[in-house]
């Protein structure tokens, strides 16, 4: 038991001496936590439902917007945020943290609301189906937002500039938020994987019709499956829009070719359908591409591909699913050595 | 919506729309002709389309620059695009193709990331096109105008579109191929190699979007990243015609293209990709809420 209590001290003493211990990529450790957000949101929908989104970036978008058009519109009139436009700035720390709060709360509110509207139409679609809905609801997320004037269009919104002189440096105010994001995000979900919800959203993994039959009200289980991923997706947009500083509608907000692959990607080389596998994966995945990313000189996004056919192709387990099938004692699952074949026992 | 009084004074603009419409999609329907066959056969849906076909457009586009005539371009294009998806089918597909549709979505799907990639770093990001040298007919007191060489790419998508129904309907590979479709359990029992045939099918399925690519360079423009807009298409086309139904291709890949022209038109160029991808959200919607109320879903 002690031993229990030893590892998980020293991994929260890890996760808040991190940023002190290696100022130097601190907004990287900042994007580590956002990447596990992503992959842990991905996996509510991908791995435990078995409803393979590649539109959850979406919700991340519009977050994104909404908490940064709140934050221009709040302290700025059009005229100012045109003149200054590239350098906002003189806002005092009262200002910029009541801009984010209600920023922040009004995309959550705008995606879950977003989110149970979309869901009403296109969770009834099976399979592969929702998979491409969802590939094109992203995209024309993307090009829609880079229509409207209102939110810049395609040249972009800048965010008001992070007050350092209140709040101390924006790298340790960030790296903390994304941080407490995560835990939440997974302390929430760990919670609601082992309760009724988890067994209902298993279930329409496993056999949607059955589960049905069965009397689960699937449609009402999805979406606020779905609901939950843009709640959490929404506090990690009004963020990273506040952290880059400049929201550009393809690149940065709506970013389906990085961030919308990668949430996939990570939670499927972690091993989708466990707790843990997404978060290892999205360290995995970040670690990865943070050490050789630079060297590679533009055929990152090559390597991308690469690696998402080779990762789908020839380890669609994960490295859970590995470490399950090869020690599957560290799992806690038990296993029979007496009979001939050792089978594994739940 | 400035556009809608314009068509509503001058009407014959929509006519100008509607040709250019025709004409435009019947290479659509080229492209996902190709795409029906693979899902049909292989139970694949390749979200690779769109690279093939941008990927023929810039082999046509490559030999225009030695001075080849783009039109007799077209069988080269076809011809290093089957041997590209031999090689694609030899190292991905074939570790896919019994394995459930979301782990081939996304095999796929990494393919067209690596292709179009590929093809930025070697053409780079520039939008390309080829002159083929051909002029235009006008019609209407000249308010109409016609490009001839979008009437000969029109012509040249429904011949090898005929070419191809005529191959599977009576050649000994065609009725290879169809059989694996009907059910590939008992085309093996019956000594029909269907890895052969699965492989067959993707290169043929790539030698088909090579051709489309090069009528799409010489009738339009190219770029590395506008692939996944063709894959959206000829997707959505499939799904309203249905797998193995060729008239309903072509006339939907129509049907399509007219409405594109349309939108464009009317809500601004800005607008038209996301128009593309909206449509296919909604086509999906509402034909699952058509189904929905028979107690059935998509498939």
């Amino acid at each position: 038991m002690i031993h229990r209590y030893i590892k998980w001290g020293v991994l929260i003493v890890l996760a808040l001496g991190a940023p002190v211990l290696m100022p130097a990529i601190k907004t990287q450790l900042a994007m580590l936590m956002l990447m596990i957000t992503f992959a842990l949101t991905w996996d509510i929908m991908g791995g435990q439902m078995g409803y393979n989104s590649f539109g959850n970036i979406v919700f991340f978008g519009v977050g994104m917007y909404v908490t940064a058009v709140i934050q221009r519109d709040m302290f700025f009139t059009a005229e100012e945020y045109e003149t200054m436009a590239g350098a906002l700035g003189a806002i005092d720390g009262t200002d910029y943290l009541t801009g984010l709060v209600i920023g922040l709360a009004a995309s959550i509110v705008v995606c879950v609301v977003l989110a149970a509207i979309l869901g009403a139409g296109i969770l009834k679609l099976r399979g592969h189906y929702f998979a491409i809905c969802t590939l094109g609801l992203g995209i024309a997320a993307a090009e829609i937002a880079g229509g409207i004037d209102y939110i810049g269009a395609g040249s972009g919104l800048v965010t008001p500039t992070f007050p350092n002189e209140y709040l101390g440096d924006r790298g340790y105010f960030f790296y903390y938020y994304f941080l407490v994001l995560a835990v939440v995000a997974f302390l929430v979900l760990s919670w609601l994987y082992r309760g009724q919800f988890g067994l209902a959203i298993n279930a329409i993994r496993d056999d949607e019709d059955k589960a049905e039959a069965m009397g689960i009200h699937t449609t009402r289980y999805k979406t606020m499956a779905w609901c939950i991923s843009a709640f959490f997706l929404a506090l990690a947009g009004g963020a990273m829009g506040n952290l880059v500083g400049f929201i550009d509608p393809s690149e940065v907000a709506f970013a389906g070719a990085t961030y919308g692959v990668w949430m996939v990607l990570m939670a499927i080389l972690g091993g989708k359908g466990t707790i843990w596998g997404p978060v290892i994966g999205a360290a995995v995945f970040h670690i990865m591409q943070e050490l050789f990313w630079t060297y590679l000189f533009g055929w990152q996004r090559v390597a991308l591909g690469a690696l998402i056919i080779a990762i789908v192709v020839f380890f669609p387990e994960g490295i859970m699913g590995f470490v399950r099938a090869r020690w599957p004692e560290l799992l806690g699952h038990k296993v029979d050595h007496q009979t001939p074949e050792s089978r594994i026992v739940p | 919506m400035d556009n809608l009084e314009l068509l509503i004074v001058a009407p014959v603009f929509s006519m100008q729309l509607l040709i250019d419409g025709l004409l435009v999609g019947s290479i659509f329907a080229l492209a996902a002709y190709g795409m029906a066959l693979v899902w049909g056969v292989m139970n694949i849906i390749n979200i690779a389309q769109g690279e093939f076909v941008i990927l023929g457009g810039y082999v046509t586009f490559v030999l225009a620059q030695y001075g080849m005539h783009p039109v007799l371009a077209i069988p080269f294009s076809a011809l290093t695009l089957y041997v590209l998806g031999l090689l694609v089918y030899r190292i991905v597909i074939v570790r896919i193709v019994d394995r459930d549709l979301f782990i081939s979505i996304l095999a796929t799907f990494g393919i067209s990331i690596l292709l179009q990639q590929v093809m930025n770093q070697i053409f780079t990001a520039d939008v390309q096109t080829v002159e083929s040298g051909l002029g235009t007919w006008f019609l209407f007191d000249d308010m109409v105008t016609v490009n001839q060489v979008k009437v000969l790419a029109c012509l040249i998508a429904l011949v090898v579109g005929a070419v191809l129904m005529v191959f599977l309907k009576t050649s000994r590979t065609g009725q290879a191929i169809r059989a694996t479709a009907q059910n590939a359990r008992a085309a093996r029992i019956l000594g029909i190699d269907t890895d052969k045939v699965y492989a067959t099918t993707y290169a043929l399925n790539a030698a088909i979007c090579g051709a489309a690519g090069s009528l799409v360079v010489m009738t339009w423009v190219i770029q590395p990243f506008i692939g996944l807009a063709y894959t959206v298409r000829s997707f959505m086309i499939v799904i309203i015609a249905g797998l193995g139904n060729v008239f309903g291709v072509v006339a939907s890949g129509m049907m399509l293209g007219v409405t594109e022209n349309f939108a464009g038109f009317l809500l601004g160029a800005e607008f038209q990709t996301a128009f593309i991808f909206s449509l296919l959200v909604v086509i999906l919607v509402w034909r699952s809420w058509r189904l929905r109320r028979k107690r059935q879903v998509l498939r």
